[in-house]
Parts: C-alpha cells; sequence; structure tokens
C-alpha cells in the first residue's frame, strides 16, 4: 500500500518548544514528525509518514488566527499531503480553535483530508465544520494513546476511499452530517423497540438525539404594573398586508417591527399571516387572534399598565434555526429594554 | 412571557414565563365564539400574562 504522506498541526507545548512561556510563539514549519508524531508512524503500521510539522504559540494561534491559516495553508500545498492532522488538542481551548480551524480550510481551500481530536466541548470542534472528522478525546493528554489510533484509522480510510461508520462506532464527534442507510427492520419496528426499552428502564440509542437548549434566567418581576410600558410581539408572522419585508414562511431570516401606536385593533385585510406552519385562516380573518392588539389596547385603556408600546416585533418562527431565533430574541429583548419597555407578552403558534 | 397553545415544547426550549393559549392557528382567540366573548377570553389570558410578568419566579413556570 502506498505511503500517506501527512502535515502535522502541533502546539508549542507537544512542539517541544516551551509552556505558557512560549505562547506567543509565531508559527514555523520543520521537516519530519516532532514529538509523539514520531510514534505516528509506527501505530499505522508503517503507512504513515510525516513530512512536515507546523508549530505555534497558543496565543499567537488565537489571536492571528487568520494569519495562521494563511501560512499553514502555504506550507501545507507545497508539501502536497495526503493527509493533514492537527493535534489532538484534548481540553485545550486556544489550541482546539486552531486545530479545528486550520483543518477547515486545509479540507476547504485544499482539499486534503483534515483529522483532529478534541474534548467535546472545546471550542474548536464546532469551528472545524461537517467535513472534518473530530475524534471525541478527554480533556487531558492521558488519552494520546487512545486517540492517536482513531485518528489514523480514520485518515487512512478517507485516503483509500473507505466507508467510515457513525460518529458512535468511530469514536468521532457527530458533523451534523446524515447518512442514508438501509436496515433490515422497519421504522415502526424500531420505535416500538425502543419504547419498550425506554419504559423498562432500560438503555436505548436514540436516532434522532433532540437538540440541546440553553437556559436563561427568569427576569425580575414587573414591579410597578400600572407604571409600566409593556409590548406585545409574536413569532407567528403577523405582518401588515402583503408582507412588505417579505418575512419568509419558514426559516426566517429576520425579524421586524412594525407600528401599531394609532391602531386599537388588527383589522382583516390590513394584516395577515407570513407564516407557513399552520393554518392561517383564522389569523387572517382576525389578526388579532395570535398578535392580541385590540384586547391589549383595552387593558391599557383600562389602566392595568401605562402604556402599550408602539411597536411589536415580528418574526416567522417555523422551522427557524434554534440559532437565528436565538439571536432575534436577543435584538428584540434589547430594542424592547433600550425604549423602557418592562415586560412583553409573546404568542407563539 | 409566552402566551402558546403547547407549553411542553416552550418548557423544552427554555421559556420561563408560560400561559397556556387557546390553539396553535389562534393562541389569544377562539373563531368559534361570538366576537364580544372572543374579546373577554383574548382580554382575559392577557391579564394572566400580566400576572406572570408581575409574579418573581426561580425557574420555569406554567401559569395555569
Amino acid at each position: 500500500m502506498k505511503t500517506i504522506r501527512v502535515v502535522h498541526y502541533l502546539n508549542q507545548f507537544f512542539g517541544q518548544l516551551g509552556g505558557e512561556e512560549m505562547a506567543n510563539l509565531p508559527p514555523r514549519v520543520v521537516d519530519g514528525p516532532v514529538g509523539f508524531g514520531v510514534t505516528l508512524k509506527s501505530i499505522s503500521g508503517g503507512r504513515v509518514e510525516i513530512m512536515r510539522t507546523v508549530i505555534c504559540g497558543d496565543n499567537y494561534a488565537a489571536e492571528n488566527t487568520g494569519e495562521l491559516a494563511k501560512k499553514v495553508l502555504r506550507w501545507v500545498s507545497e508539501a502536497s499531503p495526503g493527509l493533514f492532522i492537527a493535534g489532538p488538542a484534548f481540553g485545550a481551548g486556544r489550541y482546539g480553535i486552531a486545530a479545528g480551524t486550520l483543518c477547515k480550510e486545509v479540507r476547504g481551500k485544499l482539499g486534503i483530508p483534515a483529522v483532529t481530536a478534541m474534548h467535546p466541548v472545546n471550542p474548536g470542534a464546532a469551528i472545524a465544520g461537517p467535513e472534518v472528522f473530530v475524534v471525541e478525546a478527554k480533556d487531558t493528554a492521558q488519552d494520546l494513546k487512545r486517540v492517536l489510533p482513531l485518528m489514523l484509522g480514520i485518515g487512512t480510510r478517507l485516503i483509500d476511499g473507505l466507508p467510515i461508520g457513525s460518529p458512535g462506532e468511530e469514536g468521532y464527534l457527530p458533523r451534523g452530517v446524515r447518512v442514508n442507510v438501509r436496515v433490515s427492520e422497519r421504522g415502526s419496528t424500531r420505535a416500538v423497540r425502543m419504547l419498550l426499552k425506554k419504559l423498562a428502564g432500560e438503555l436505548f440509542e436514540t436516532e434522532l438525539p433532540m437538540p440541546t437548549y440553553d437556559r436563561v434566567l427568569p427576569a425580575a418581576p414587573v414591579r410597578d404594573l400600572v407604571k409600566a410600558a409593556i409590548a406585545i410581539g409574536t413569532e407567528g408572522g403577523i405582518v401588515p398586508r402583503g408582507n412588505p419585508d417579505r418575512i419568509e414562511a419558514h426559516n426566517a431570516s429576520k425579524w421586524c417591527r412594525y407600528d401599531i401606536a394609532s391602531l386599537d385593533g388588527l383589522e382583516k385585510g390590513d394584516y395577515e399571516v407570513a407564516h407557513g406552519g399552520f393554518d392561517p385562516v383564522p389569523a387572517n380573518d382576525d389578526p388579532d387572534r395570535v398578535l392580541p392588539l385590540d384586547a391589549a389596547r383595552a387593558l391599557e385603556r383600562e389602566g392595568r399598565f401605562r402604556k402599550l408600546h408602539d411597536w411589536y416585533p415580528v418574526t416567522v418562527g417555523n422551522v427557524t434555526a434554534v440559532r437565528s431565533a436565538e439571536r432575534y430574541g436577543r435584538q428584540m429583548g434589547e430594542a424592547l429594554a433600550a425604549e423602557g419597555v418592562e415586560g412583553v407578552i409573546l404568542t407563539s403558534t | 412571557m409566552l402566551i402558546t397553545a403547547i407549553p411542553p415544547i416552550a418548557l423544552t426550549v427554555g421559556a420561563n414565563r408560560i400561559v397556556r393559549g387557546v390553539a396553535i392557528p389562534h393562541p389569544v382567540g377562539d373563531p368559534k365564539e361570538e366576537p364580544a366573548v372572543e374579546l373577554e377570553i383574548r382580554k382575559k389570558l392577557l391579564e394572566k400574562a400580566l400576572q406572570a410578568l408581575c409574579e418573581p419566579i426561580k425557574e420555569q413556570t406554567l401559569f395555569e
């Protein structure tokens, strides 16, 4: 079998140039393997040959990632390797950011397969992107011996064009890539089997892990409602006729604000539903059924609170990316708080 | 605070003050009712929402 030429990236510590005192070291390239890179050849059964090793201080790498990437891309393309290996970076954040970024760049810009390894919470893991294999490592270098063969196993199969199994089987972090496979049991059978295991309190492996969501501390209560400005808003896509800002019916790319200062309610025809994920008939007939302007105005007149805010925030929460939704929420909250709003009533459809 | 017809989703995604709405396509209305009755339903839901805003809470709370 053909030897696999490799360029290897290390930080100053694993590159044997020093500890934290050398963290500002600019990147340098040396021929051949350095440190544990020497053992990669024997671990791989002689298949892997490290042509070059790039070494950079952690601070320099984290603060000048763009510069580092530029240099590394040049050094890598000069060596024209079959594989790029970075780290393992374990739990080291700066090292992980460099390793993830460089793997992504080398894979994306040069088309060379890239493998790294780090702890799942290392910020570099999210940076690496779906085309890079990040082997799951523990947070300290004690895990080195276990991780290296996994990295090499994936790396050599990438070169040989051999299949790579699921993250669970192979020990890499999920890349967010869905792969179609044929299995002998139909979905309903698998689902019932999982359910039975769950009911029996046994371990089972889901085929669709649920996303995890951030938790935020509950806001302090409105102290004096009678003196408070209150806003209403919705992710139900209630927009002026014709959807002037073209909020998308699903996976909205924006949120908008619309003036309601002179309105006592939302009239049919003046406002409509831009949301593509529910039956729009009831809310097109009366948009107050999703954005309760008429009732809010009535309560304002009754003096339950001081003032209904002059505009409402709106987006479409329909298969909208959680990350976008978090951003829109933060922006809406900041804009309303800046104008003195003390409480917000949101509706969701 | 959030008015939603599906509190379990609101709890999953991390909303803190939650009031149960009427239905997914009309969380604060009910087309089966007369307009005057419907407005009352809507006002009651907003009253509950305002109470939720004024309530000190330490964790996610569904205001029933």
